[in-house]
């Protein structure tokens, strides 16, 4: 066990390199930095612009600034946004915080629709309810969710108005106060069930070939035969072995996640850490495109690292010894 | 001799007969067939329509005619250059097919070829191959496309399939090594192996034909993918060029809370052929993949 869980780390190590090296290099072939916009702007002298590039380390050599950036990144110093003018940890830790509340809605809404879908299919397959369940996977596992999006603001947010259409809460509301979170809650729902409608497809396919698959099984024919009722045999034998993998997936969802709110942040308007990449990049705010390509970088990585141990621990076939 | 020559007779028709069985399987399956000739008439629509439409002319600005509804001279109205909707839909469906088409060849050729290579030959060669496969698929895959996007100064379709094709072979590379790894321990090859045959005779001649049925499932069902990504792509702005439209960058005009309520001609027509053609090419995929899978035949 220990073993699987140190190799699994050791694979990582390059793999972080790696990854900064990419992303640093990415940052340093954009074109022009966010002072080349001055030069052409009247009373500003060119040798201020190269005093502040001097300042802001833009003149030093490549493999210093790298180093440089990695012992910022060390000690959690992600670089300054230049057009706000702020630490891009600051910028980033507002938005962040509403990404990860629109990404742990929707893992909760995509486990509460799937959860009960696949067991309904596996349980009764072959059934009319089954083949409704599949017909449904494979819709939305064709349809681009920044199309389902769309057609999910225009219907119930501008022709039924039963949602709003953009931000994360209200500015006239107080922070903090009961009605702000409830407020915050109530943005979060459409784009949330967006997302989550769109994403139950691995969960409910799962679910369904492993009860199929179990309820063949010896064990369960023994249980059958012993008297044990239908409903506990489902509950103790069955569900019990494919709840266990469901939770280790978690860690894999990560990625999609981050593309997803990039899709859905835009189309929602939400400030999220997607919206966020959107307007850096189109502003050329490029510490703050490289910090966010990191962090998702890095995000991803542990979650699948989280993901291959826990699955480790549940299936030990997976295990090297 | 009449035995060798009845062995030698069957090998040909035996060849065929997995490909034959799935689409035997397929035509029993009237949603798969119903796919293909909606999508039939899309493609025909579509690629003819772009040969009669001139997309100099289609582009072209039109002052006097901004969002304007559907009329007998614009079927589907106008956007905010008074370009035409109807035919900017047929060019860029066009694109769109096109592009999602070069991409799932590319991928789909390279990422075969890889996946074969690493699969057979296993050890360390499979090991350098896995942790690239590995490396690049934690990569957010999104973010760097639109950042490369930004900053390739000579920017068209060229370079975009190529960026794309850089990200989405390394499924399929994953796919066939899998699936390769599974061959490779059958009789056959072993047989084949002591025969004298070459390697690449091997796994080119020999493994790759039986592998044909997964890899026809799996490039329609990323050929669907494909264009769902580049519409995607186009749709946040870091698609084509506005020049070279795609379905994407009209859904792309929705982003104007106005045009989303208000204009439904502009984004809700690109919006459903994109839906339309991901649901038929999809429905076709699984309906091979079903047919391909003996146990999920509909018999």
């Amino acid at each position: 066990m220990w073993k699987f869980v140190v190799r699994r780390i050791l694979i990582m190590i390059p793999q972080l390199v790696v990854l900064s090296i990419l992303v640093f290099i990415l940052a340093k072939v954009m074109p022009g930095d966010a002072l080349s916009g001055l030069v052409e702007t009247p009373g500003v002298d060119s040798s201020t612009i190269e005093d502040m590039r001097t300042t802001l380390g833009i003149n030093d050599p490549v493999h210093v600034q790298y180093l440089n950036w990695i012992k910022g990144l060390s000690q959690g110093d992600l670089g300054t946004s230049y057009i706000h003018q702020r630490p891009v940890l600051e910028l980033l830790e507002a938005r962040l915080w509403n990404t990860v509340y629109l990404s742990a809605a929707i893992l909760f809404l995509t486990y509460l629709i799937a959860i009960p879908l696949g067991i309904t299919a596996g349980r009764f397959h072959d059934s009319l309810i089954d083949k409704l369940i599949v017909g449904y996977n494979y819709i939305t596992y064709a349809t681009p969710l920044f199309i389902f999006a769309l057609l999910m603001l225009f219907v119930f947010g501008f022709q039924l108005q039963w949602f709003p259409t953009g931000g994360s809460a209200d500015i006239n509301l107080e922070p903090g106060t009961f009605s702000y979170y409830m407020d915050k809650i109530y943005h979060l729902l459409l784009p949330a069930l967006s997302g989550a409608l769109l994403a139950t497809v691995g969960t409910i396919q799962y679910l369904r070939n492993e009860i199929i698959d179990t309820k063949m099984k010896d064990f369960i024919k023994t249980a059958k035969s012993k008297g044990v009722p239908e409903a506990k045999i489902y509950s103790h034998h069955i569900l019990r072995n494919s709840f266990l993998p469901i939770a280790a997936f978690l860690g894999y969802e990560i990625t999609g996640l981050i593309t997803g709110s990039i899709f859905l942040e835009s189309i929602f308007s939400y400030p999220g850490i997607g919206q966020l990449f959107l307007q850096s990049i189109s502003q050329r705010d490029f510490s703050v495109v490289t910090a966010l390509v990191m962090v998702t970088g890095v995000a991803t990585l542990i979650g699948t690292l989280l993901s291959d141990i826990i699955l480790s621990l549940v299936d030990p076939r997976i295990r090297v010894e | 001799m009449s035995v060798e020559s009845s062995t030698s007779a069957e090998i040909p028709s035996n060849k065929l007969t997995g490909l034959k069985i799935m689409f035997n399987e397929f035509k029993k399956d009237k949603l798969a067939i119903a796919s293909v000739i909606i999508l039939l008439i899309i493609f025909i629509s579509v690629f003819a329509g772009a040969l009669i439409l001139d997309q100099e002319e289609v582009v072209r600005v039109d002052l006097f005619s901004i969002y304007s509804p559907p009329t007998s001279e614009h079927l589907l109205g106008t956007d905010y250059g008074g370009r035409d909707i109807l035919g900017q839909l047929i060019i860029g469906a066009k694109n769109s097919i096109i592009i999602g088409f070069v991409i799932t060849v590319i991928t789909g050729v390279f990422g075969f070829a890889i996946g074969l290579i690493s699969g057979y030959f296993g050890g360390i060669v499979d090991n350098i191959i896995m942790r690239i496969i590995d490396f690049i698929m934690i990569l957010p895959f999104l973010m760097l496309v639109i950042v490369f996007i930004t900053l390739i100064p000579k920017f068209n379709i060229v370079t975009f399939i190529m960026i794309m094709s850089a990200f989405l072979w390394v499924s399929n590379a994953r796919l066939i090594r899998a699936k390769t790894l599974a061959e490779k321990e059958l009789d056959y090859v072993s047989a084949s192996k002591m025969l004298g045959a070459s390697n690449i005779r091997i796994m080119y001649r020999e493994i790759l034909p039986n592998l044909t049925s997964i890899i026809i499932v799996n490039l329609t069902l990323s050929f669907a993918g494909n264009i769902g990504i580049e519409s995607g792509l186009s749709f946040l702005g870091f698609g084509l060029p506005e020049s070279t439209p795609s379905l994407g960058t009209l859904i792309g005009y929705s982003t104007n809370p106005e045009v989303l309520q208000g204009m439904w001609w502009i984004w809700l027509p690109p919006s459903l052929l994109i839906l339309i053609m991901m649901l038929s090419i999809n429905f076709i995929g699984q309906a091979l993949k079903r047919s391909g899978d003996a146990r999920q035949r509909l018999g």
